[in-house]
């Protein structure tokens, strides 16, 4: 166990130093997000009351679609000089290896999910101060979800000839059960309800999501790195 | 003797679902709310359980493969699938004809429509998947996983029906109670499940068929490369 978690720590360890030495996936993620929420203005009227109803929807969807960007090279870029090859042939199990990639794009999803948020804030007039930790809490969980699916996809379609093409197709209707549960809390959240035990069912629904994938995506990950 | 079974089913739907038409359009007569359109329940409600219980019996098969690597169990599981996607489909398209003359509109996302889509998408990007290897042990590896995770999926997607408020009646065929049909109805909608029934086993034999002759193809393609 012990060394199964120091091998996962290193992979994640060298994931985000290369990521911090080139920036690549950090710098995309953070534009495509920005991009995003102005081509938001254009769909409705962003100083509308209404803006309230549907924040936290907005909200995840620019999660994931920045997301995404990253998610998608998390394995793509071990293909150059063969890296995922020596990847899997060093001792570290199939298993490590996945941890150790979705805990790297957990951080990066975290990090540009909370350059985002005070950006969305300020274009859109959302207060999302006031039930700050609450809402850090429904990022945790949901970012989580969308990592755990998206490193295994991005595992799944490495080889793929239609990677890009496939990769999408896949994994957004996975994640909607997450994903509507983040979006129903975050909406709750930015308009100023907080917690309470009408909206802690969608809670429940993340715990179970992030758990429920995470146990199959270890499981299963030797399967479609390996065979 | 498997085109004994084949021949036979055939018989059995073409019969079983000419007697159920002529019961639906002229034996039972309109229902006191929804006058004639109720009719189309008996196509609606078995096409939606064939093609709930095929994803989920797909998938129970991919797991079979990924247990014992016998590319058999993986024609299977993609026939299976194959197959209730058109039933799924089926079963949306009825459900929007009615709710066209019921609810007034195509389409309402309520939750029982809305998971359903979605599960509608997760097996068709399984589908699409397929399509995109080209080796097939490669690709029963790769799709089998895929539809395990979708059928774990769609149980997450379908619990949450009961936490979301919805415009879908209540369950037609609950065998606690008798459901809210009267009993004859009840059992022109069970006959016709058998007889949708009997037309998806022939189809899914006609698709394993089908995939046999082209993994047949497919080794002597190799073959005669080989020499």
């Amino acid at each position: 166990m012990a060394a199964f978690l120091r091998q996962s720590l290193i992979i994640a360890a060298k994931d985000l130093r290369s990521e911090l030495r080139t920036k690549e996936a950090l710098n995309a993620s953070l534009a495509f997000s920005m991009v995003i929420l102005v081509l938001f203005s254009f769909a409705f009227d962003p100083s509308s009351e209404q803006i309230q109803e549907f924040s936290g929807g907005l909200l995840w969807l620019v999660y994931s679609f920045a997301g995404a960007l990253a998610l998608n090279r998390s394995f793509a870029r071990e293909m150059q000089n063969d890296c995922l090859d020596a990847l899997i042939a060093s001792p570290a199990p199939a298993s490590a290896l996945f941890v150790g990639k979705a805990l790297a794009n957990y951080g990066l999803l975290l990090a540009v999910e909370l350059i985002s948020l005070p950006v969305f804030g300020i274009f859109y007039g959302v207060h999302w101060t006031q039930q700050f930790w609450p809402l850090l809490l429904v990022m945790l969980l949901a970012t989580w979800a969308l990592t755990t699916i998206g490193t295994m996809f991005s595992a799944l379609t490495v080889n793929l000839r239609l990677r890009e093409l496939m990769l999408p197709t896949l994994v957004y209707p996975l994640m909607v059960p997450a994903l509507m549960a983040a979006m129903t809390l975050t909406t709750d959240l930015l308009g100023g309800t907080p917690l309470n035990p009408e909206n802690m069912i969608w809670l429940r629904v993340l715990v179970a999501f992030d758990f429920i994938f995470t146990a199959l995506a270890v499981v299963f990950v030797d399967t479609v790195l390996v065979g | 003797m498997r085109d004994k079974v084949f021949y036979l089913l055939a018989a059995a739907s073409a019969a079983l679902l000419s007697w159920n038409l002529y019961k639906i359009f002229f034996v039972l007569g309109d229902e006191k709310d929804q006058g004639s359109i109720w009719r189309i329940f008996h196509f609606h409600v078995p096409s939606n359980i064939l093609g709930m219980s095929g994803f989920i019996i797909g998938m129970v098969f991919s797991l079979i493969y990924l247990v014992n690597k016998n590319l058999r169990y993986d024609a299977i599981a993609a026939a299976i699938t194959e197959v209730s996607l058109v039933f799924a489909a089926v079963g949306l398209v009825t459900g929007s004809i009615w709710a066209r003359i019921i609810w007034g509109v195509w389409w309402a996302w309520d939750a029982r429509l809305t998971s359903m889509l979605v599960c509608w998408l997760i097996f068709a990007g399984y589908l699409m998947l397929r399509r995109a290897i080209e080796e097939p042990i490669q690709r029963a590896r790769l799709s089998a996983v895929v539809s395990v995770f979708g059928g774990i999926d769609v149980f997450i997607v379908w619990k949450s029906i009961e936490w979301w408020r919805t415009l879908h009646p209540g369950p037609v065929l609950t065998i606690r109670n008798g459901g809210g049909m009267p009993p004859g109805w009840q059992a022109t909608m069970y006959w016709n499940l058998l007889a949708l029934l009997c037309l998806a086993v022939m189809l899914v034999m006609v698709r394993m068929r089908q995939e046999g002759v082209a993994r047949e193809i497919d080794s002597l393609r190799r073959m005669a490369h080989s020499y």
